[in-house]
């Protein structure tokens, strides 16, 4: 199924497919987050934002507003 | 005897335990400094070596890779770009942790392609059995044509190991690991054919980025190479693919992890930290033991240190020949050192319990919880720290806003920091509350006098917050807000590493701010002792024949001394602005105590003592509580320190940017004269404005 970062629940794993380049941070491509890994939702903060990632190996948070912009295909509930 | 001295750079991402190995290497042998210009730390330090060998470590700020989001990482890139560089390494130690591997990686491979020798630690090693991991070193040797040391920066195995492989650098391969220019031939087949002579790595990268580089005229390379920025971050990204995708082949060969054993603490640990109720209620729960631990256990030693300068400045006055080398030395010095270092013992205990904090992983997840709720403000999950932090001391704090890495946020951590409640208000609240709250418990179980300071430190706190908000107002976004926060795994904090930062950022703070405090200090000693005109010097005559003997001996010394204050440089600038305090509720004497708070807002109390003269029990709170409680306005025949009076100081000194020494740490880490004036001034209009409101209503 597809659908974006932002959009997956806690524990779902999906692949990442395509995203805005323009709108991700440098940071986060090196940190792993590129087409074709795997990611998986750890945690999302008490108030919905940010989420908490672990994306080929690295465990990032980021924002929901960067994570809207990574599109992902589901492969686990 | 000729000793060969190698040049060695400590690099790697933050979190690899870098600085442990580092701590390892050099022991105490460390100098920390700043890079010319700019306060991002220089930390250098030197090691024995095998073979009559020494070697000088620089420890570089932690990088995810050459591509500098930061200050602090553009350090690191400056550098490594410039061989004239006189700290250019002779070999460059990579810094990785053996769970993290796969990520730390990316930056070993970038600058092997700089062609500087470099030798691979793989940190951490201690925990690779729990972790199921097991690699095959020669394999990975070869593949990433380096050698390796497998360390335990945490149990100090391996530094054997790693102190050879330094010695003998020069066998290193300085070969690059994989080919990046594939990634766009044609573009790089230029670039090559237009700088025969240059590495084409380096070349990318001063195209990239906004790097100095020696030799090359950045316009050089511009005019036929530009391209445009997303064409430039498309060509990054496809730089960041190749290098997975070679280190994803390395390690699936070199690397393999039993997942059965992985099983996670981490977790576990996140689920009950990050938790929506748990998570607050455990982060409010570590706050408030860090604050009742920073005012209970350093006030014993914070009164030691006061009974004993106190003691050495009488001593001095009383040993030394008179003259006014020995007031310089007993009103000025003495109390000036001691100014600065009564703030020891809550600084130390301060960084004590933020860098166990941050060691073990906990500071990344108040990060994360707090994030959305200071996003509304302008400000970043990261402010946090600053924002703790600054109720020891502003100073520290606003240092402490350098790792959030847009700058929008940054400046308004910075700017709003000084809202906080320090610990130099402490004294004035604590005197100020005494004079005009009754000691009464209201409710059963709150003490009257006790509530109106928490209620201070809340107003300190939403000081900073409402700022926060008009100042996310008025500024124009020029960078994008991005934010991403590594969430490292949980480790139990090295007692040594904790000891080192402490001890580091305390002398940082006591060689920092105390060359100010102790200036201004001296300044106030200077100004309050002496005159226009020869009033000073006739003080005695003058009092004596205006009062003859009428006076007692105690009484005829006091009115001398108050006298002198009076006709003072100071006097006169208390009573020149004395018109613009009258509506807020101040006399000239209280203006004076103003103004030399403006230095550090402490001084107001022992500013007060020396005016309000009480001769010997100077020191003695009780006394100058008792003068102050009698002190009457001679035109009205009311107390001067009212309620109305009371609060509108309280309020005063709530709001007013009365710190130099904040001010300049602004001034450094904004490099410009404009964000410390704008704090001094806005801060201080709204502390006149609110007071001035508060005395007219109460009065």
């Amino acid at each position: 199924m597809k659908t974006t970062l932002a959009g997956l629940k806690k524990g779902q794993k999906a692949i990442i497919t395509e995203f805005n380049i323009d709108a991700i941070p440098l940071k986060l491509l090196e940190m792993g987050c590129l087409p074709g890994n795997t990611v998986e939702l750890l945690q999302v903060a008490p108030l919905g934002d940010p989420i908490y990632i672990n994306v080929n190996d690295s465990h990032v948070a980021i924002r929901m507003e960067t994570a809207a912009e990574i599109d992902v295909e589901i492969i686990r509930d | 005897m000729a000793t060969r001295t190698i040049k060695i750079s400590l690099i790697g991402n933050p979190n690899t335990g870098k600085t442990s190995v580092f701590n390892q290497l050099t022991g105490l042998n460390q100098q920390v400094g700043n890079y010319p210009g700019i306060t991002v730390e220089r930390k250098q330090g030197s090691v024995r070596l095998p073979g009559n060998t020494k070697g000088v470590i620089l420890d570089l700020p932690g990088t995810y890779s050459l591509n500098a989001s930061s200050m602090d990482e553009n350090v690191v890139i400056e550098l490594l770009l410039n061989r004239n560089d006189k700290d250019f390494p002779d070999v460059a130690v990579v810094v990785t942790d053996v769970e993290n591997l796969k990520r730390n990686l990316l930056l070993f491979t970038q600058i092997k392609d700089l062609e500087i020798p470099a030798i691979l630690v793989i940190n951490m090693a201690d925990r690779m059995e729990r972790k199921g991991i097991s690699l095959n070193i020669p394999l990975l040797e070869e593949r990433l044509k380096t050698k390796i040391a497998l360390v335990s920066s945490r149990k100090g195995t391996g530094i054997t190991k790693l102190k050879e492989l330094i010695t003998e650098y020069a066998s290193l391969s300085t070969e690059p690991c994989l080919n990046a220019s594939s990634i766009d031939p044609e573009y790089f087949g230029r670039l090559r054919n237009a700088f025969p002579n240059q590495l084409l790595y380096k070349l990318w990268l001063v195209i990239t980025q906004d790097v100095n580089f020696g030799q090359l005229e950045r316009n050089e390379i511009e005019d036929s190479f530009t391209k445009s920025k997303s064409e430039l971050k498309r060509l990054q990204q496809k730089e960041t693919i190749k290098r997975y995708q070679f280190i994803n082949d390395t390690l699936k060969q070199g690397m393999t992890v039993d997942t059965a054993k992985a099983k996670d603490l981490r977790a576990k640990l996140d689920r009950i930290l990050t938790h929506k109720i748990f998570g607050y209620l455990i982060f409010f729960a570590i706050l408030l033991v860090i604050f009742q631990s920073i005012f209970a256990w350093s006030s014993v030693p914070m009164d030691l240190i006061d009974e004993g300068f106190t003691w050495l400045s009488s001593y001095t006055s009383n040993n030394l020949p008179p003259g006014k080398l020995t007031e310089l030395i007993a009103e000025g010095i003495i109390p000036g050192i001691g100014g600065v270092v009564i703030f020891i013992p809550q600084i130390a205990f301060l960084f004590f319990f933020i860098s166990i904090l941050e060691e073990s992983g906990y500071m990344s997840r108040v990060v994360f919880l707090m994030d959305r709720i200071m996003k509304r403000f302008g400000l970043s999950g990261k402010s946090v720290v600053p924002l703790i932090s600054g109720t020891a001391c502003a100073i520290p704090a606003i240092m402490a806003a350098r790792n959030i890495e847009n700058w929008r946020e940054r400046l308004i951590t910075i700017l709003v920091t000084p809202f906080t409640t320090c610990s130099a208000r402490l004294p004035v609240y604590a005197i100020l509350i005494s004079l005009i709250i009754p000691q009464r418990t209201v409710w059963g179980i709150f003490n009257l006098q006790g509530l109106t300071l928490m209620l201070l430190y809340l107003l300190g706190f939403l000081g900073a917050i409402g700022a926060a908000i008009i100042l996310n107002k008025i500024l124009k976004t020029k960078f994008k807000s991005f934010f991403v926060a590594e969430m490292p795994n949980y480790k139990m904090p090295l007692a040594k590493n904790v000891g080192i930062t402490v001890v580091e950022k305390t002398k940082a703070f006591v060689y920092g701010a105390g060359k100010i405090i102790l200036a201004i200090s001296i300044i106030i000693w200077f100004l309050g002792s002496h005159g226009p005109g020869d009033k000073m010097e006739r003080a005695e005559q003058i009092i004596t024949e205006q009062y003859g003997n009428s006076l007692g001996e105690d009484k005829l010394k006091d009115a001398i001394a108050s006298y002198k204050l009076e006709n003072s440089y100071i006097g006169h600038i208390g009573k020149s602005i004395e018109p613009a305090i009258r509506p807020l509720g101040y006399d000239w004497k209280i203006g004076i105590a103003i103004v030399t708070s403006f230095a550090a807002r402490e001084v107001f109390v022992g500013t007060l003592a020396t005016i309000y003269t009480i001769g010997s029990g100077a020191d003695d709170e009780a006394t100058i509580k008792e003068r102050m409680k009698q002190e009457t306005n001679p035109e009205t025949g009311q107390k001067v320190f009212n309620f109305a009076t009371g609060i509108s100081l309280l309020l005063f000194y709530a709001f007013a940017m009365q710190c130099m020494s904040t001010l300049a740490v602004t001034k450094k880490e904004t490099n410009s004269w404009k964000w410390p004036a704008i704090q001094l001034f806005s801060m201080s209009i709204f502390a006149y404005l609110v007071s001035l409101i508060a005395y007219q209503l109460l009065k």
